[in-house]
């Protein structure tokens, strides 16, 4: 394999291609500061790398980053608005309850307020949104969410899941610049957290739960744990037990259920897939 | 560099399988030329380090090599797996004295999601994979449940902290991809554990700053700390930095 003659080959019909790839030199010289150490049988691999960070992004990098800290900025202002009115809704028993949602609510209220500051440092315009963009009860699949207990948290713990699952999805178009990529990363483990609260809140109460399922904080297969299909879009894909063409159950001989295989790993959702679950939620 | 000289390098590689590699033909091979960092390729983990390992041996004090690039971020994601599994089992096989029937279906879940993450990165690696590493738990006390969900606290955080700061130094995006799903899954159980040693510490402002953004550490932070229970000693200077 001669790796001065690939890049020569590409030359030919790409003749940008040693300034997708940084300069000639630095190519060359970040190449072979990768693939010094590694062993030969990873060179396609490593070579692999290097061409997609310089041809992945369809858009310049700056505009891809912008829209998706918007996407991302969108459903922080869906989640904020949703626990100002469920903090305030008079429904949450007060103690632990009310503690939790009003601290998910205040760190949503932070992650709007960071992105948005983000936004602008990128040289973008952040969108916004009010309370009277968004109907909680989707259109009326919902009706009620603010009144019953039980229905609020379980469109909290779906909002939470498809929150986890949509930062997932985008990380890989933040990958262009270091610190949105890292601050992204930083708020969907955030989320993760906030979900995995909520689904413990969920089964202590015993309300709107399948019968015969136990929603624990980890994500079984693609059960949602809510006695309603009005939320099953969130949960879709979630049973995979496949990574990277390894099957994880029972993996290396060891006893991995199905159910283990598919809760150790939280499945990503594509921006098509998010706007379907949330629109419905836009006035 | 130049294609010769990986191939040059290449019957050192298998003389190492067949036999140990020792100390001296390394630095034999480092001395003979410019590519050191090929020569270091060539006799990683398999040959050098798991023979000249734990810097115990000889002043070389090199370690086990997690290697470079995605490759090197994914062994030291393998390191982390696996002191959390290992940990876990222990969990399992010798409960905390009063462990509640939930307790432990939740903490044998988490086990077998932390088996399966090792053992995906295991088979994901290959022969990139870094060896089985020496672990120690002196510092718990497994009959209590404090010492017990105060450790596994402390694991999940740094894992998460870890994987949050290892996304940047990660090049390939279906690998970021598989890191984000192994993340959200050990935020998940950081939240559980927490709650279940303090209501509602799930996300304390001990985890989540004031812009609301979990904590992110990068290798050389988290392997510090991760040092406390690994006694293999690991090499982390080929990683990314970047």
């Amino acid at each position: 394999m001669n790796l001065q003659n690939i890049i020569s080959e590409i030359e030919k019909t790409d003749p940008d291609v040693y300034d997708r790839l940084d300069t000639r030199r630095n190519a060359m010289k970040s190449f072979a500061k990768t693939s010094g150490k590694i062993a030969l049988a990873s060179i396609p691999l490593a070579l692999g790398s290097m061409f997609q960070k310089a041809y992945s992004s369809p858009s310049a990098p700056t505009d891809l980053i912008i829209d998706t800290l918007n996407f991302a900025l969108t459903l922080e202002y869906l989640e904020y608005n949703f626990y100002i009115k469920a903090v305030a809704s008079g429904i949450i028993p007060s103690g632990e309850a009310l503690t939790a949602l009003t601290l998910i609510r205040d760190h949503e209220m932070e992650h709007v307020n960071f992105l948005t500051s983000a936004i602008s440092a990128a040289g973008g315009t952040p969108v916004s949104f009010t309370a009277a963009n968004f109907d909680y009860t989707a259109g009326g699949a919902f009706s009620g969410v603010f009144s019953k207990y039980g229905l609020l948290l379980a469109v909290a713990q779906t909002f939470e899941d498809t929150g986890v699952r949509a930062y997932k999805g985008q990380a890989p178009n933040l990958m262009s610049n270091n610190d949105y990529l890292t601050a992204a990363l930083q708020i969907h483990s955030v989320e993760a957290r906030h979900a995995a609260h909520l689904r413990e809140m969920r089964q202590a109460a015993g309300l709107l739960l399948p019968a015969g399922v136990t929603v624990k904080p980890w994500i079984t297969l693609d059960q949602s744990g809510i006695a309603s299909s009005a939320v099953q879009a969130s949960y879709a894909g979630e049973a995979n037990v496949m990574q990277a063409g390894v099957t994880i159950t029972n993996i290396g001989g060891k006893d991995i259920s199905a159910k283990a295989a598919s809760e150790a790993f939280d499945e990503p959702l594509t921006k098509d897939q998010v706007l379907a679950i949330v629109t419905p939620f836009f006035a | 560099m130049s294609n010769n000289v990986l191939k040059e390098k290449r019957p050192a590689f298998s003389e190492g399988v067949a036999q140990p590699f020792s100390r001296r033909k390394f630095l034999g091979i480092m001395g003979a030329g410019t590519a050191v960092a090929v020569a270091a390729a060539s006799c990683r983990k398999e040959n050098f380090s798991k023979h000249i390992n734990n810097g115990t041996k000889g002043k070389g004090n090199y370690g086990v090599d997690l290697g470079s690039g995605d490759i090197g971020i994914l062994n030291y994601a393998y390191a982390l797996e696996q002191l959390e599994a290992a940990f876990y089992m222990q969990v399992i096989d010798h409960p905390y004295k009063d462990m509640s029937v939930m307790e432990k279906v939740y903490l044998t879940d988490i086990r077998d999601h932390e088996i399966a993450h090792r053992e995906f990165l295991k088979a994901a690696l290959g022969s990139m994979a870094i060896p089985e590493l020496d672990l120690t738990f002196s510092s718990v006390n497994f009959t209590q449940r404090s010492s017990v969900l105060g450790t596994a606290k402390a694991f999940e955080d740094l894992g998460v902290s870890a994987y949050n700061g290892a996304g940047k130094l990660i090049s390939n995006p279906d690998y970021l991809a598989l890191a984000g799903k192994i993340v959200s899954v050990e935020g998940r159980h950081a939240a559980w554990i927490r709650d279940m040693i303090t209501p509602d510490s799930f996300a304390g402002p001990d985890v989540v700053d004031m812009n609301g953004l979990d904590v992110e550490r990068m290798p050389n932070e988290v392997l510090v700390i991760a040092a406390n229970y690994i006694k293999t000693k690991l090499d982390a200077s080929n990683l990314p930095t970047s």
